[in-house]
């Protein structure tokens, strides 16, 4: 009899002890998303309330999804904090120059492509140009937003007095009213200095995600309070609380950890990046200013990326534009995280604006306008050098 | 009038009373005379037809009263981790369940059982219907009922099964338990080594929360959440529901079934709103046990397709499939702790749902949004009606993307009985 009890009692031992059984954390390095460290316990908790509505928050018409919307959740377009997919790839027309979009009105400037049922979705005007947008990673944006405005000018160069054949420029916006300016913001004829976004057309992280609740969702807040199906002003469909919730989220999700770092190849491949002159839109390093989130107040970190436009040449010149951005400028985007963009990509590289390129270097050959020099001395490397960048840009 | 109304309302309390008196009297009464309760025992490992097992239960009968009742109840402990992160040990009362069953004539019979799901968080009429026995070919039920599909909706009773958690795919791609309020026929046929059976019901049915839910897929249990299904049809159709079986000795039993109808509300106040839309799943099941072996093989597979506007999201699909298969072999059958014909069983179960099947518009490439689970088990059964489990659970779970499967291990122990 004992010898049933003590099998039992051994088995059930073994088998509650045995942690190997149970599935073990990814490193983090092959994440994107977890807060960054040394948030107070406050913060911790403002942070997962923020994920939360972030990523477990589904919306539906009961909840107010739409009646029109792209996604109904945050985190359909941005699966792990990474970036998105073609199935959640935005169109946006109805403005080709600095004056601004003139089919307001008419649907612009984004296209909602689906419907609540017993609703019909937005459809594209005829003859008319557009971007498709893919959503973006959300790493690091808290760093981004605390980089100074007179750090990005200071990167910029307008006339290309360096003669180096790069000049970037800020996308100079207006700012809605709900916007809170920057300490020591600095303004130009009484625009500010954008640098969310594909086109840098947007001010900051409170802008960005009211936007893409109202926009991509079809969810009012006090803040975009006109319904993008009816054009009238209704009752906020998502509280000021949950919107700081996320925006504090996306304020202190960790940025991006590079991998491989001490791998010979991939040293190799950050020298050939800087030599053949990718570093001078992809800046490796800047730093924060001040942030009333301490953590983030003067840090240096690395996204890869210098906030400004710059001329990208015909072939991904889409005739639609933001702010005062030129049709052809786009702004840098920041490059850290590219190697785990597949993971959220569902296995695949959709890179680019619009996810036109399915492989990085279909993306660097895509280069063009100002980064054209590159793009040719990238072509002139030899296949072991090819191999060794492509081997350094997957380690970020 | 008024004063033939007002004996009418004396009779019933009289009648009232005097029920109410017996029944407590002889409740009381049984205290002291344990001999007049019988328990009627069923070997609930036994496969009966699942169409049986709403009456194959163990149940308390007092004397000749023409009552019985019964239950089950399901507590364990589990542990859970998913991809490294684990919120630790929790204890679950999963659920408890009454039956009452009365036999009005020895053709008319009523049989209901109310469930309480996590503590008092669910408590549902599972089933509450009467039958008329006209012929055994010919059956009229009507009231509560579970719906047919598949095998595991009818035969869903914790204590009959070695794992801890109920199959996806019976539980969450198909809505189990599933009942609804309407009325139907079902009969069997005998032969020397087979019998067969049918049901055919029409109910209310589902609603539009199908697809409009904060699981952000294809949800046929969504409908649960509309608390007037049992008071009115969402939409004016019934929702049809059919189911055959045939079992044959030695082979096994095998079902066919198939429920469906219109989902969503296309029509209000005589405006026509939208197209009528439909959600329909057809399942098979398969039961047998090997004799030689005493190996347990259960299996159900279902297909489900639902109408979704093609202007709504893809997030949302329209086909979804699944199944699963468990295999129980005895091991041990013999005197343990004191308790004859005890068995120690090992037990596996493989499941797979697919919520989404199907292709983005964007890129022609699939809809992933699957899981896959595999759960090894033991079972002590101390009695046919008890049962002490312990799981574990491996769990892979895509998003819709088809990005790297989020892994959720789960060890589990717990204990599940009739009463």
């Amino acid at each position: 009899m004992y010898k049933y009890f003590i099998f039992f009692l051994l088995f059930i031992y073994t088998f509650i002890s045995c942690k190997k059984i149970m599935p073990s954390a990814p490193k983090d390095d092959e994440i994107l998303d977890g807060p960054i460290e040394g948030l107070t316990s406050a913060q911790l908790k403002q942070f997962i309330k923020g994920d939360i509505a972030f990523n477990d928050e589904v919306f539906t018409p009961q909840t107010g999804l739409g009646p029109i919307f792209v996604a109904n959740s945050c985190g359909s377009c941005h699966a792990g904090d990474g970036k998105g997919h073609p199935f959640t790839t935005l169109i946006r027309f109805g403005q080709i120059d600095s004056t601004g979009n003139t089919w307001l009105n008419q649907g612009g400037p984004q296209l909602q492509n689906r419907a609540i049922p017993g609703y019909e979705p937005e459809n594209l005007p005829n003859n008319i140009s557009y971007s498709k947008i893919l959503p973006p990673a959300n790493t690091g944006l808290g760093y981004l937003d605390a980089v100074t405005d007179a750090d990005i000018l200071a990167m910029s160069d307008p006339n290309d007095s360096n003669g180096d054949g790069i000049s970037g420029v800020p996308n100079w916006i207006n700012l809605p009213n709900y916007c809170n300016k920057r300490i020591n913001s600095i303004t130009q004829n009484g625009k500010y200095i954008g640098r969310f976004g594909k086109k840098a057309s947007t001010y900051d992280l409170l802008q960005q995600t009211v936007n893409a609740y109202n926009q991509d969702m079809g969810i009012n807040s006090s803040f975009e309070p006109i319904d993008t199906y009816s054009k009238l002003l209704v009752d906020p469909e998502v509280s000021n609380q949950t919107i700081n919730e996320v925006i504090f989220y996306l304020k202190t999700l960790k940025t991006p950890l590079q991998r491989n770092v001490n791998d010979i190849e991939v040293k190799n491949g950050k020298e050939l990046f800087i030599s053949i002159g990718c570093d001078k839109c992809h800046k490796p390093e800047l730093k924060t200013g001040y942030s009333d989130i301490e953590v983030l107040s003067n840090k240096i970190f690395y996204p890869y990326t210098d906030l400004l436009l710059h001329n990208m040449g015909n072939s991904l010149d889409d005739n639609y534009t933001e702010g005062n951005a030129k049709t052809y400028e786009w702004r840098t985007p920041a490059l850290w995280g590219l190697g785990l963009s597949k993971n959220s990509q569902g296995g695949n590289y959709f890179l680019m604006h619009d996810g036109r390129a399915k492989s990085i270097e279909e993306a660097i050959l895509l280069h063009e306008g100002e980064s054209k020099q590159s793009n040719t001395k990238y072509q002139n490397l030899t296949s072991s050098e090819k191999q060794k960048l492509m081997k350094f840009l997957e380690s970020l | 009038m008024m004063k033939i109304f007002t004996s009418i309302y004396k009779f019933k309390k009289i009648v009232l009373f005097n029920f109410l008196f017996v029944f407590i009297t002889n409740t009381f009464y049984a205290q002291n005379d344990t001999n007049k309760i019988n328990r009627v025992n069923i070997d609930t490992t036994k496969l009966y037809l699942n169409t049986d097992a709403v009456y194959n239960r163990p149940f308390l009968k007092y004397g000749k009263i023409p009552i019985a009742i019964g239950g089950y109840a399901e507590a364990n402990t589990q542990y859970k981790v998913t991809d490294g992160v684990s919120d630790g040990f929790s204890f679950q009362m999963k659920r408890m369940t009454l039956f009452l069953s009365s036999s009005i004539h020895r053709k008319i019979k009523f049989l209901s059982e109310i469930e309480f799901e996590d503590g008092t968080k669910e408590i549902n009429i599972e089933f509450a219907a009467l039958d008329f026995q006209l012929h055994h070919l010919l059956n009229f039920r009507s009231g509560i009922v579970m719906n047919p599909i598949g095998a595991f909706n009818q035969n869903h009773d914790g204590p009959k099964w070695e794992f801890i958690d109920r199959p996806i795919s019976a539980t969450q791609m198909l809505p189990s338990t599933f009942s609804n309020i309407g009325f139907g026929i079902f009969g069997k046929s005998y032969q020397s080594n087979f019998v067969w059976s049918y049901e055919f019901y029409l109910t209310n049915g589902f609603n539009d929360n199908i697809i409009s839910n904060t699981e952000n897929k294809t949800f046929l249990p969504s409908t649960k959440l509309d608390v007037n299904r049992f008071e009115e049809s969402y939409n004016g159709i019934p929702l049809t529901n059919f189911k055959t079986a045939v079992k044959f000795k030695n082979i096994g039993e095998l079902g066919i079934s198939y429920m469906g109808g219109v989902y969503n509300k296309f029509e209000i106040d005589g405006l026509i709103l939208d197209k009528k839309r439909r959600a329909d799943v057809f399942a098979i099941d398969y039961n047998t046990q090997i004799p030689k072996l005493k190996t347990t093989i259960i299996t159900e597979f279902a297909w489900v397709f639902v109408d979704v506007p093609n202007t709504y999201s893809q997030q949302f699909g329209n086909k979804q499939h699944g199944g699963f298969i468990d295999i129980v072999q005895p091991i041990l059958k013999r005197n343990i702790f004191g308790f004859e014909k005890a068995t120690l069983n090992i037990a596996l179960r493989t499941e797979y749902v697919d919520w989404n099947y199907g292709k983005f518009k964007e890129t022609n490439t699939s809809i992933s949004d699957d899981i896959f689970a595999i759960i090894p088990a033991i079972s002590f059964r101390p009695t046919a009606q008890t049962v002490i489990r312990l799981n574990y659970r491996l769990e892979h779970k895509k998003d819709l993307l088809g990005n790297p499967a989020s892994k959720t291990g789960v060890i589990q122990l717990g204990v599940s009985s009739y009463f």
